[in-house]
């Protein structure tokens, strides 16, 4: 029977299905942060029990983490250096692998599993983490889950799972200049809304996927949660292999080990007539950058638009667009190239890797920040920061006015020291513009990071597209 | 895990849609290393006005609602984040059940809970609820017409019955591997550690494709 790429995995790791209709699906790589996984070692000491498999589950420490290196050394915090300390001793305790503050590698965890090659095609890889849809970019099967869950994949290996549905989303057409896998993705959540994918696992096709790198394809995978879906994918192919294949990838196989695995990885890509229980299609050919108005991702619009009137967006009650302009601070009516921004932030497992910052450094090369906007560009990890400044683009962020830092979620979250105060505005390139999620008070847009940097330059949203 | 078999008690309602984890629990809780100490920050940043008080129209804040264990929503609860913590500020500031309305906009089914909220409740005795909308109104307007309104919760029978002005019964669906977890109280780790021979077997045979063990 004709199988989807997501069927062709899910089959090959069943390790037993259950009476109850579930299945325990195995796990084959587990990643672990600092937040998420303290509870679960705590629940594996209290039930005596050890680490099934530790050489398959990796750490790294980034939510919490400074992005100063003053602080690195000695995090003021205590509440965020004793969760830090514990995932330490979490680690040498049951011998699991962490890339943590000291190490060359560390990162955000979504950023340096496929810079170690723990990514790869038709693999199933779990994180308490939900942008751990991410790593669907290399066609493999990735989701997030909850600490309970994170306890019971690191004592059994495997997870309880109900199958979700498929969801094909196929963009057609080219995207023309200035415009981003970033935008492909919001104006999907802005279509299908921020629950459309729930129960379902997301595979992205069509020209303009194919088109895309690694990088793009990872910034349109991370974002597959905030459409509510369990996981996004992207099949395999050249693009693919040759990411792999490059680089200092520890955990990635090479010489024969590897040849033998692209021909097992060139069989995933799902069947042409298999069948999907949904199917969307988006033309990419006249999409403009996208940028949020509200306080959800499907809150979203051209750049070229209006801030929306009550009672005319669809899907959302007169209610709830009332409280999102409110807390925003956003009159209707407002073109969205009048809106000025106080904080630029380019960064996050979204859009913090080499290719974003290079695109960010193109804006800001010659250029400088506007007047009384703060601009932090935080490298997705630690290596990613090496090859920028290799590159000397960290020269031209900091000529320009930008703030350079070392790897973190940064104020993706603002769980760390950075932060937006309250009323503050941001152009962010990370992908939660909730209420509160940069920093108490904190009104976010989400945008691309030409869009971010364009911003930043002009003190408030520009077309990126008529940039001279 | 605690059971959960039958619950009675106070309503509280909440009338929005798609609150998300950062607001469940905002992410300055999230350092904790223990499982405990969460009901206090549940909605921490809504029931506060902006000079850090308390505010008196917030409905959890009220003096009715106090011992509430019951909470009704709008749909997409839960959505966001994966932390479980979100589950955990729910279900220790005292709650037992949320329930929350499956809506039907422009053809498609806007779900009542986000998926991991849901799977992570499972987890943690808590009762997710889906209601058609229109029966979710009628308990948001039962709570209206009487504040403080109590209501019972029969998983075995699969209702809510709501004690306003009269006695009313409302009949829910639930999946039925859900609802055996809840009846049972399963620990789900003992569960599947009984199926580790399956898994040693399945791992002879199955290829993670870990090829290196960095230095
Ligand atoms: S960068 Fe943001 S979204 Fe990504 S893992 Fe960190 S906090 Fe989560």
């Amino acid at each position: 029977m004709a199988k989807t790429l997501f069927q062709k995995i899910w089959d090959r790791h069943v390790a037993k299905e259950l009476a109850d209709g579930t299945v325990l699906l195995y796990i084959d790589r587990h990643l672990i942060h600092e937040v998420t996984s303290a509870q679960a070692f705590e629940g594996l000491r209290l039930a005596g029990r050890p680490v099934r498999r530790p050489e398959l589950t990796v750490a790294t420490m980034d939510h919490n983490v400074p992005t100063e290196a003053k602080e690195r050394k000695n995090i003021a915090d205590a509440i965020s250096r004793a969760q830090i300390e514990m995932l330490e001793k979490n680690c040498k305790d049951f011998g699991v692998t962490l890339y943590g503050l000291d190490s060359e590698r560390q990162g955000i965890v979504h950023i340096i599993g496929p810079e170690l090659g723990l990514t790869l095609p038709g693999t199933t890889i779990v994180c308490g983490d939900s942008h751990t849809s991410t790593h669907g970019a290399f066609g493999t099967l990735a989701f997030g889950i909850g600490t309970s869950e994170v306890e019971h994949v690191l004592a059994t290996q495997t997870l309880r799972q109900t199958k979700p549905g498929t969801f094909r989303v196929d963009f057609m057409g080219r995207l023309r200049p200035g415009v981003t896998a970033k935008d492909m993705i919001l104006k999907l959540i802005g279509t299908i809304g921020t629950s459309g994918g729930t129960g379902s696992v997301l595979e992205y096709t069509g020209e303009a996927v194919r088109a895309l790198s690694m990088e793009e394809r990872m910034t349109v995978c991370n974002m597959s949660i905030e459409g509510g879906a369990r996981a996004g994918m992207i099949a395999p192919d050249d693009t693919t292999f040759d990411y792999v294949s490059r680089g200092e990838r520890p955990f990635a196989p090479r010489g024969a080990a590897l040849d033998q695995a692209i021909a097992y990885w060139k069989t995933l890509p799902s069947d042409p007539d298999a069948a999907f229980d949904r199917t969307i299609t988006i033309d990419v050919d006249k999409l403009a950058p996208q940028v949020t108005w509200g306080t959800n991702p499907g809150m979203v619009m051209d750049v070229t638009e209006r801030v929306p009137e009550p009672g005319s967006v669809p899907g959302y009650s007169r209610v709830d667009v009332e409280k999102a302009l409110d807390y925003m601070g956003l009159t209707p009516g407002t073109p969205l190239t009048d809106v000025p921004v106080n904080v630029v932030f380019i960064g996050s497992c979204t859009n913090g890797r080499i290719e974003d910052l290079r695109r960010a450094a193109m804006v800001m090369s010659g250029r400088q920040v506007a007047k009384g906007v703060q601009v932090l560009v935080v490298p997705g990890s630690e290596s990613v920061r090496k090859q920028a400044e290799a590159e000397n683009l960290d020269k031209i962020f900091k000529a320009a006015g930008c703030e350079w830092r070392f790897a973190g979620c940064s104020m993706c979250l603002g769980m760390n020291p950075d932060q937006l105060k309250n009323q503050q505005r941001s152009a962010s390139t990370s992908n939660r513009n909730f209420e509160g999620r940069q920093g108490k008070g904190g009104r976010t847009h989400l945008v691309s990071p030409e869009m971010a940097a364009a911003a930043a330059i002009a003190g408030h949203f520009v077309d990126f597209r008529e940039w001279k | 895990m605690t059971p959960f078999v039958k619950e009675h008690g106070i309503v509280v309602p909440l009338d929005r849609a798609n609150v998300d984890t950062d607001q469940i629990i905002p992410k300055q809780f999230l350092k904790s290393i223990r499982r405990t100490g969460f009901g206090e920050t549940l909605f921490f940043d809504w029931k506060r006005r902006a000079d850090g008080t308390l505010d008196p129209e917030f409905p959890l804040n009220q003096a009715h609602f106090k011992d509430a264990i019951i909470m009704v929503v709008r749909n997409n609860f839960g959505c966001g984040s994966s932390r479980e913590h979100a589950v955990w500020a729910v279900v220790q500031a005292g709650f037992r059940v949320v329930i929350a309305p499956t809506r039907v906009l422009d053809g498609n089914r806007v779900p009542a809970f986000a998926d991991i909220f849901a799977s992570n409740s499972v987890k943690n005795g808590l009762l997710t609820i889906e209601l058609p909308e229109t029966e979710v109104d009628r308990i948001f307007d039962a709570i209206t017409a009487t504040p403080g309104m109590k209501a019972t919760v029969d998983l075995t029978l699969q209702t809510i019955t709501l004690h306003g002005a009269k006695d009313e019964t409302i009949r829910f669906e639930i999946d039925s591997i859900r609802k055996d977890h809840l009846l049972r109280g399963l620990d789900d780790i003992a569960l599947t550690l009984e199926h580790a021979t399956q898994i040693t077997s399945f791992e002879a045979k199955h290829d993670t494709q870990l090829r290196a063990q960095p230095a």
